[in-house]
């Protein structure tokens, strides 16, 4: 298993997990805000839609679905 | 700069069928692909059958995972790739374009709200890992992509409470009547039937309203049923991804990147394989791909046979057919343009998808259009018109790296 935290909650995954398979898991449904403030969440699931992108160890608009969990990952929604 | 013979852009059956032919050919060749691991969608995490064995003789092909082609120039023969922290330029001397296709999505009511993701969206996150025991899943939209995937939930643990198909009974009773000619194809649908009996199959039936009820998605559809779900999975079937193949100059034909029988596209040492030149599934993927491999380290393909892909294709856009009643789901204030919040009534007095861009910057946020763009072919008629790089959101760093004129 992996641990990492999302939003400062520490959450344990299986690893090969993606990011946002972590996400939904710590129960987060909202990844991101839209330009007008609305929740949003993964919609293609392959890294085109860009609507699941989040801050990953302090980088910003990181597409969590096409990036494998790490020990210690430090993953923040907007 | 980095160099290789071929270079092969994406790791899906035809990218991976054409790396391994080019290969034994005897060509340096290096796979570029955004994932973690080889497989594309429809191989995603598979380690049995076919999957496993092309994936196998990837053996002495260079393999450069998550990574992104972001701007390229037929000329120089030159990719630019960017990685998570890096971005270097590749020269080759012959191009295998292999990036797959998407899934098109359609706006309705409550289309944004998370939870609703796309049939093959929902899966490749299952497959990632994503626990879904015990959850309600409404697969609906179009193709036959749709049993597949709810076939796949309800064996991974899930409640598949409604299957709704957009196509007629009818439509659907005239393409199982083509397959017979692909006793394989039809094989495959029967067992697909037998995995989903006791889920309520619907045909004619389609999402018009999603709304949060709690923790949950309320689904309306147009016969009036109403499913509380915790994922919908809806997408109208697959758009190639062509943007790569524009990019560089490819001709390309009703959507679809122009090839001819060796897997040539318009621009010299640029070959295309797979579903960029038209949905076709993997079987015609892997032949494609192993032309595509061959012509480009310079031997003669061993063998071809579009004319049953052909069939195919036809047969599906046909059976599949999107009906019009589609387009007026979408009301005044519904987003069209997911990235930048544009709604329908903003681009209803504009006259193509340029005017769009220009005027309400739809098309303009990070997927460059790659939703919205097919949303509003559906809807108004409009074309995408020209890709220009960088192809993919890149950084200011990585266009840097690009060696000048």
């Amino acid at each position: 298993m992996i641990e990492l935290r999302v939003n400062g909650q520490s959450v344990r995954v299986p690893k090969g997990a993606s990011v946002a398979v972590a996400v939904l898991m710590a129960g987060h449904t909202g990844f991101r805000r839209s330009v007008k403030g609305e929740p949003r969440g993964p919609l293609c699931g392959m890294g085109i839609c860009f609507e699941c992108r989040l801050t990953i160890d302090g980088h910003a608009h990181a597409r969590s679905c096409q990036i494998e969990v790490r020990d210690g990952m430090l993953v923040e929604t907007e | 700069m980095k160099r290789a013979g071929v270079v092969v852009v994406g790791a899906g059956p035809a990218g991976i069928a054409a790396a391994v032919r080019a290969r034994a050919c005897g060509a340096r060749v290096t796979v570029i692909d955004d994932n973690a691991a080889p497989g594309g969608q429809i191989w995603r995490r598979e380690n049995k059958g076919a999957a496993a064995a092309w994936i196998g003789r990837l053996t002495g092909v260079e393999q450069i995972a998550q990574a992104r082609v972001v701007a390229g120039d037929p000329v120089k023969r030159t990719l630019l790739i960017e990685m998570a922290d890096d971005a270097f330029e590749i020269g080759y001397e012959s191009l295998i374009i292999a990036t797959g296709a998407r899934e098109l999505f359609l706006p309705f009511p409550g289309w944004t709200l998370p939870g609703i993701m796309g049939v093959g969206g929902l899966q490749a996150l299952v497959k990632a890992g994503l626990p879904i025991v015990g959850k309600r899943i409404a697969v609906a939209g179009s193709g036959p992509l749709l049993l597949a995937a709810a076939a796949y939930f309800r064996r991974e643990g899930a409640q598949v409470v409604i299957l709704a198909e957009q196509a007629s009974t009818i439509a659907l009773l005239r393409f199982a009547g083509q397959l017979v000619r692909q006793p394989a194809k039809l094989m495959q649908a029967a067992r697909l039937r037998m995995a989903l009996l006791g889920v309520d199959y619907r045909r004619g039936c389609w999402v018009k309203r999603a709304d949060l009820a709690g923790r949950l998605l309320r689904l309306q559809f147009n016969s009036g049923a109403i499913h509380e779900v915790d994922y919908a999975a809806i997408a109208y079937g697959l758009c190639p991804n062509t943007e790569l193949a524009a990019a560089l100059g490819c001709r390309l034909a009703d959507g679809v990147v122009f090839v001819d029988d060796l897997q040539r596209t318009s621009v010299e040492g640029i070959y295309c394989a797979g579903e960029p030149t038209g949905i076709g599934g993997v079987d015609a993927a892997l032949l494609e791909g192993e032309t595509a491999g061959m012509v480009a380290a310079g031997q003669a393909p061993l063998r071809r046979d579009t004319g049953k892909r052909r069939g195919f294709d036809k047969a599906l856009k046909t059976a599949f057919t999107l009906r019009r009643a589609l387009r007026e789901l979408p009301d005044a204030s519904t987003i069209v343009c997911r990235c930048e919040d544009v709604t329908l009534e903003q681009l209803q007095p504009m006259t193509s998808f340029r005017e769009a861009k220009l005027q309400t910057r739809c098309g303009m946020g990070p997927c460059q259009g790659r939703i919205c763009g097919a949303a509003t072919e559906f809807l108004f008629g409009w074309s995408a018109g020209s890709v220009r790089p960088p192809i993919l959101p890149a950084r200011v760093g990585t266009m840097c790296k690009e060696t000048p004129e």
